[in-house]
């Protein structure tokens, strides 16, 4: 088990030094150190001089992938891309363009983030689960089919729909919660009602399609045959067998995600509001700050990986014919 | 007059000479008729299909760009002087483009939506609601809508009978009467029923655009139903390029994956987690802040502003496609190691047919109703996608006209009291039936092709 | 004695379609009855329908079944549900997908000890045990918390005897319960079922195609076919003197005609296999070192005459299809010769193995998967011919071919047109040897080519295969896990058991006097038709 982690981790390494690659051809190969150091001067005489100065000081006066100017190996290590994935491989996510410290940044957003993220996720997966498990213990009746056209009625509308129609119904109108904003604590739940809830119901529409389609794979196996041949309740089949059977499909695609909620979710945060992951991710994309949507893309990435590690250590523990 | 090509046009228009080819191609297989047919016995499937086809004529209508040689002007030049560029669908709703009110004004109203401060002749400053400059005063709008219903029931009947009659084997009477009775394999009478509703629907809205903006104007008096209109082809071609785009990797990589193993799949499996593991939206945003930055540097790469978001609309569609390849590669590379154990596939090794025969004739036809499920099913969603990317920021062109800048721009005006909703319902509701529709259709389309659904 | 279940004028329909026609039987108190038919029969659908846990779409358009005198079409479902597991008990045919993967084999007994007999929970762990012990389940407390994928296939279907004896049921409902099994395993299986049903005065309603079962098994007979009993006896006079035309020709299929095949004398071998060896790594660890190997096939001589059949026997994991596929190229050979007319095929090359791709050919055990749903039976046919270059390019001349291969196997011409889906599994395999003929091979390697088969269809595959051999001159490889189709079709038999030959010979001296015990052992577990 530990020497199965210990190797996911070290493959996860070549991973990450791709997504490194792939955001810094991305930005720099449009974007040279020279057109950002002009950018953010920002004055109206630039010198060679001041752009040279804002280089060295931001560390960014090597070249990008190949150093001519060294011998052996330290013509690949000392360049920009090795020295910036080494900062980053060490969680040293450099100061944004506004001169804060990212990495503190970062930690001060998580909170707010998983605030909203974390009872969405857990909200939804009981809503969703419960809800199909319904569904199928009516398979084919009226209820089913006709709850089946809402969800594919619910899947359709924007998400963004929801957020408008939510916020003018229970703010604007019925003045139940506040319109936006964000308080810690518990004083802040009604701040958190809101997104939490529409969050909830967005996502309600596929995900009871994905549950119970899920399910019904499994309702028509051998083994629930032989179990109510053995006279269980169609209740006791549904909870107890086709559940635990259904849990592998359903780990595979949710467990992934829960690393993940530490990014918030970029359009409620910012809708609402909310000083999170998300919005810090929008404002940065918007004043288009490099450096922020590096970080972002690393973690996001780090904690995805984190997430794969994470499914399949779940499924040891859920299903028996897994050994690692 | 001279045709102007943008370059998502021509991928537009190359795409469904492609579709028509391969679509005539399929036709002769009896197989994949058989398929087709089952999917459109059921009259959802067929509804959806034709609601489908009216977003793709809007889109193609809007994919014909010309430019109009100007009135020679007293310069001396020799060069013939262009206009803009221009779309037919531009040309159709040209007064609705000239007619541009001051600012925003309800669906169907005579008057703007806010009061202004005006000075009479008397000199009284007053607070008034100022009269619309361009609807018809003397409008009898319901005279007008019997009269453009009249006219959609005509069209759209001529459309049925040239329909029938051409399908009519068995005399056009009986054909008619089994038609009506709703006896006929596929659900004609349905099909008819939608298209004669559509088509009405149409000619009203256009009658009555001459008279009104029917769906009410926008912050600076644009015309919310040519917006909306307009929208049809950007969510549409963001929805089909994408995934065409995406296809031949997807497929060349996942069956070379599930074919080959070895360091191939190692590679292979390398890329797209590696893709995959970035946030999907974090890394169009790095793409699309990339561009911008090349464009920005490079403004003279473009004639006209329609160009530039044009060319912007094909990037974003490029990096939708390398962020949304790794999921089907994946179910691909799964489906081939499937059934690339088949012994099918031994048979063909034992007949030492090679490789890529195998893969032309064994695995791809095998994975037509995967790549098909997955075509249909990621349309929504890409068109979903846009409103967001596009209220990121990182969406289409600024000045391009889509339900997601729609949506951005009048979201703005949600704090007004009373609420502007038209242009947000508008948006909403255009978004709405096509994903409903597609969502719908391909419900269906999985149902009929995915293996485990028989029994 | 009193009769325990009657089905009274059972009649099951799925859109307006007949599956049951009016079925009428009696099992009394004690008795082991048989229910005997092909697949399509509705033999399994009577006994989901006495469960009633009939899927949704078919529903019951007639009839009444009784037991004990209740009427189970009128009880409520909570009622059923005490019947269920407690009164009639089921076991099913795929041991390997029957039990739930993620519980406990202790779990699944106990809990249906615990729903109908409420017992707690010390008593129900040992009464779980005493049933393990009862079907022979070795230790049988430490297996209590062991999951069904630690089991092998007989040890599972013990479990299931087990979970459906847990409430000394009535009736034990058994549909095909050894059909999965090795022959080995199900001999051991038919006697505990045997046992037990004589210890406890048990009833059991036996759901089997295989005759042999039957004479073994059961007190009384019914013959289904589609949807209709033909007949009903007791159980010696139905095996003396079968009544109905098609329980006669189902016998007489069963029992393999054992006249003496014509023997041909030609010499000279065509293929000869020595010291065959295909291990496959076993990956492991840290650096996913290779710690071992698979010896799926270790160390195999044999060679085939020209013009003979060698039947190659084994149990399922002797290494008998590796050997086919090794012979064909189309997994690494780690060790050994194949020699193909003195040509050692082993080391060539994909381009040097193509003319001998073209002399030996193969049919496979499924014939659902071994053809391109997506082809029509023509092209399926055509690929072979073409790609090994055995026609003209002229499409016609093709076709000309196609027509006489489908006419050979007994099919017709247009059928070349169509798709495989539209196709019985009789015929599937039939398209199956004419793709196979069509580059007119030397040597063809049937692998299990009718274990998917019903009896009769069996015998007619069997049949065409030698008839072809006949004709042509063809010699085969016959795979099977069969002993008792060999006399049939072979004349040389090899036994394999874990990847080697114990025993080789000739038809006569290794069916008559086995040496190997391995040998003797499957033949004994063979059941036999009492005639």
């Amino acid at each position: 088990m530990f020497a199965y982690i210990l190797r996911r981790l070290i493959y996860a390494i070549p991973i990450l030094i791709g997504v490194n690659l792939i955001t810094f051809m991305l930005f720099f190969m449009v974007n040279s150190p020279d057109d950002m150091a002009r950018v953010q001067l920002g004055a109206k005489q630039i010198t060679p001089q001041m752009i040279q100065a804002w280089k060295e000081h931001r560390g960014y006066d090597k070249p990008l992938f190949i150093n001519h100017n060294e011998e052996g190996i330290s013509m690949l290590t000392e360049t920009l891309f090795v020295t910036e994935s080494l900062k980053l491989f060490s969680f040293d996510f450099g100061i944004s363009d506004s001169n804060r410290n990212i990495g503190s940044d970062i930690q001060e957003r998580m909170g707010p983030s998983l605030a909203i993220a974390l009872p969405t996720f857990m909200i939804a997966l009981i809503t969703n689960i419960s809800l199909a498990l319904i569904l199928v213990l009516f398979r084919g009746s009226v209820l089913d089919s006709t709850m089946m056209i809402l969800a594919v009625m619910i899947m359709s509308i924007s998400g963004l729909f929801y957020i408008i129609a939510g916020q003018v119904l229970f703010s604007k109108m019925w003045h139940w919660v506040p319109i936006s904003g964000y308080e810690s604590g518990w004083n802040g739940i009604s701040f958190i009602l809101l997104p939490v809830m529409i969050g909830v119901f967005s996502g309600i529409g596929s995900g009871v399609r994905w549950y119970r389609s899920i399910f019904l794979e499994q309702i028509n196996q051998d083994y629930v045959r032989t179990a109510r041949a053995k006279g269980l309740s169609e209740l006791r089949v549904l909870f107890v067998h086709v559940l635990r059977n259904g849990m592998l499909p359903i780990l595979t695609g949710v467990v992934v995600v829960i690393p993940t909620l530490f990014m918030g979710s970029l359009i409620m945060e910012s809708f609402f509001g909310i000083p999170g992951l998300g919005s810090y991710t929008i404002d940065a994309i918007s004043s288009q700050d490099f450096a922020i949507v590096k970080a972002m893309v690393f973690l996001g990435s780090m904690l995805y990986i984190v997430g794969l590690i994470l499914t399949d250590i779940s499924y040891t523990l859920f299903d028996p014919r897994v050994k690692l | 007059m001279m045709f102007s090509l943008l370059w998502t046009d021509i991928l537009v228009w190359g795409l469904l000479s492609v579709l028509l080819f391969f679509g005539w191609g399929a036709s002769r297989s009896e197989q994949i008729k058989k398929q087709w047919h089952a999917i459109f016995k059921s009259s959802i499937a067929m509804a959806s299909a034709i609601i489908l086809f009216f977003y793709l004529f809007f889109t193609l209508l809007d994919s014909v760009h010309v430019r109009f040689a100007m009135e020679p002007t007293k310069t001396k030049s020799e060069q013939v002087q262009y206009s803009e560029i221009v779309s037919l669908l531009d040309l159709i709703f040209a007064h609705n483009i000239q007619s541009t009110e001051r600012t925003y004004s309800a669906p169907f109203a005579t008057h703007e939506y806010t009061k202004s401060i005006i000075v009479d002749e008397h000199g009284v400053t007053k607070q008034e609601y100022l009269p619309l400059k361009h609807i018809s005063k003397k409008a009898h709008s319901l005279q007008k809508s019997f009269i453009a219903v009249m006219i959609g029931l005509a069209i759209s009947i001529m459309f049925i009978l040239v329909h029938i009659f051409w399908r009519s084997g068995k005399g056009f009477k009986n054909e008619f009467k089994l038609i009506m009775q709703g006896n006929t394999k596929l659900p004609w009478r349905t099909a008819y029923g939608m298209i004669i509703f559509l088509i009405i629907l149409c000619t009203w809205f256009y009658m009555l655009s001459f008279d009104y903006h029917v769906l009410g104007t926008d912050k600076v008096g644009g015309d919310v139903l040519y917006q909306s209109l307009k929208s049809i082809r950007t969510g549409v071609l963001i929805g089909i390029l994408t995934t065409l785009i995406m296809l031949p990797v997807a497929i060349l990589l996942g069956v070379s994956a599930g074919l080959f193993g070895g360091w191939v799949d190692d590679v292979i499996q390398y890329l797209y987690t590696t893709l995959s593991s970035i946030p999907g939206v974090l890394l169009i945003a790095a793409g699309v802040l990339s561009m911008q930055v090349m464009i920005g540097n490079n403004p003279t790469w473009f004639e006209t502003t329609l160009e530039r978001s044009d060319l912007r609309l094909l990037f974003l569609i490029l990096i939708l496609g390398i962020t949304s390849w790794t999921g089907l590669c994946r179910l691909l590379r799964a489906e081939t190691l499937k059934i690339s154990q088949m012994e099918f596939v031994t048979a063909a090794k034992a007949f030492g047919v090679g490789r890529l025969t195998i893969i032309r004739r064994h695995i791809i036809p095998n994975l037509m109703h995967i790549i098909l499920i997955s075509v249909v099913l990621d349309f929504s969603g890409l068109v979903l996608a846009e409103a967001v990317l596009s209220y990121v920021g990182v969406g289409v062109d600024p000045t391009m006209h889509s339900w997601g800048n729609m949506i951005n721009q009048a979201r703005l005006e949600m704090a007004r009291d009373p609420m502007v909703w038209w242009s947000l319902f508008s948006a909403f509701v255009f978004m709405f039936i096509l994903v409903l529709a597609a969502n719908l259709l391909s419900d269906r389309v999985q149902t009929v092709l995915d293996p485990r659904n028989k029994s | 004695m009193n009769s325990l279940l009657s089905v009274e004028n059972l009649s099951l329909t799925v859109g307006g379609e007949k599956l049951l026609k009016s079925i009428n039987f009696e099992i009394k108190q004690g008795e082991v009855f048989a229910l005997v038919g092909e697949s399509g029969s509705g033999k399994s659908l009577t006994s989901l329908a006495i469960m009633r846990l009939l899927p949704e779409v078919i529903s019951v358009s007639s009839g009444d079944i009784k037991f004990k005198n209740d009427s189970l079409f009128l009880l409520p479902e909570y009622k059923m549900q005490k019947i269920r597991g407690k009164s009639i008990a089921m076991i099913f045919q795929e041991p390997m997908s029957a039990l739930n993967p993620v519980m406990t084999i202790g779990e699944q007994v106990a809990e249906v000890i615990k729903i109908h007999l409420g017992l707690r929970k010390e008593e129900t762990k040992e009464k779980v045990i005493s049933l393990f012990k009862e079907v022979l389940l070795k230790d049988p407390t430490e297996r209590y918390n062991w999951y069904p994928h630690q089991l092998s296939g007989g040890q599972k279907q013990r479990v299931m005897i087990a979970i459906a004896l847990a409430c000394e049921p009535d009736l034990l409902i058994a549909d095909e319960p050894t059909t999965a099994l090795d022959v080995t395993v199900q001999a051991k299986v038919l006697k505990l079922l045997k046992k037990i049903q004589v210890q406890r005065n048990l009833s059991i309603l036996f759901i089997t195609h295989d005759m042999a079962v039957v004479a073994q098994m059961a007190d009384r007979v019914a013959v289904m076919r589609y949807g209709e009993i033909l007949e009903e006896a007791e159980c010696n006079i139905f095996f003396s003197s079968p009544q109905h035309p098609y329980t006669q020709s189902l016998l007489k299929d069963a029992m393999h005609s054992k006249e003496a095949r014509e023997r041909l004398r030609t010499p000279g071998k065509l293929l000869e296999v020595e010291g065959l060896k295909v291990h496959f790594p076993i990956k492991k660890g840290f650096f996913q070192r290779t710690v071992g190997y698979t010896k799926s096939v270790d160390g195999v001589s044999f060679s085939i005459p020209k013009g003979k059949t060698l039947a190659l026997v084994g149990e399922s994991g002797s290494g008998k299809s590796t050997i086919g596929n090794a012979i064909l190229s189309l997994v690494p050979i780690t060790e050994g010769t194949v020699k193909y007319e003195d040509q050692d095929l082993v080391h060539l090359s994909a381009l040097a193995l193509k003319p001998y791709r073209r002399k030996i050919q193969v049919v496979f055990q499924d014939p659902f998967s071994a053809l391109n749903p997506r082809m029509t039976i023509g092209d399926i046919i055509r690929e072979g011919m073409v790609s090994l270059g055995v026609v003209s390019k002229n499409r016609a001349s093709q076709d000309a071919k196609i027509s006489k291969l489908l006419e050979k196997v007994e099919l017709e011409a247009e059928h070349m047109h169509r798709y495989p889906h539209e196709f019985s599994g009789g015929q599937r395999q039939r398209i199956g040897i004419a793709r196979a003929l069509a580059v007119e091979p030397e040597l063809i390697i049937c692998d299990e080519p009718t274990s998917a088969l019903d009896v009769s269809v069996r015998t007619q595959i069997l049949r065409l295969l030698q008839k072809l051999q006949q004709e042509s001159g063809v010699s085969y490889l016959f795979i099977t896990h069969d002993l008792s189709i060999v006399p049939t079709i072979a004349d040389e038999v090899a036994v394999m058991k874990e990847g080697k030959i114990v025993e080789q010979g000739s038809v006569e001296s290794v069916m008559e006097n086995p040496q190997h015990p391995y040998t003797q052992k499957l033949l004994r577990s063979a059941p036999k038709l009492p005639i």
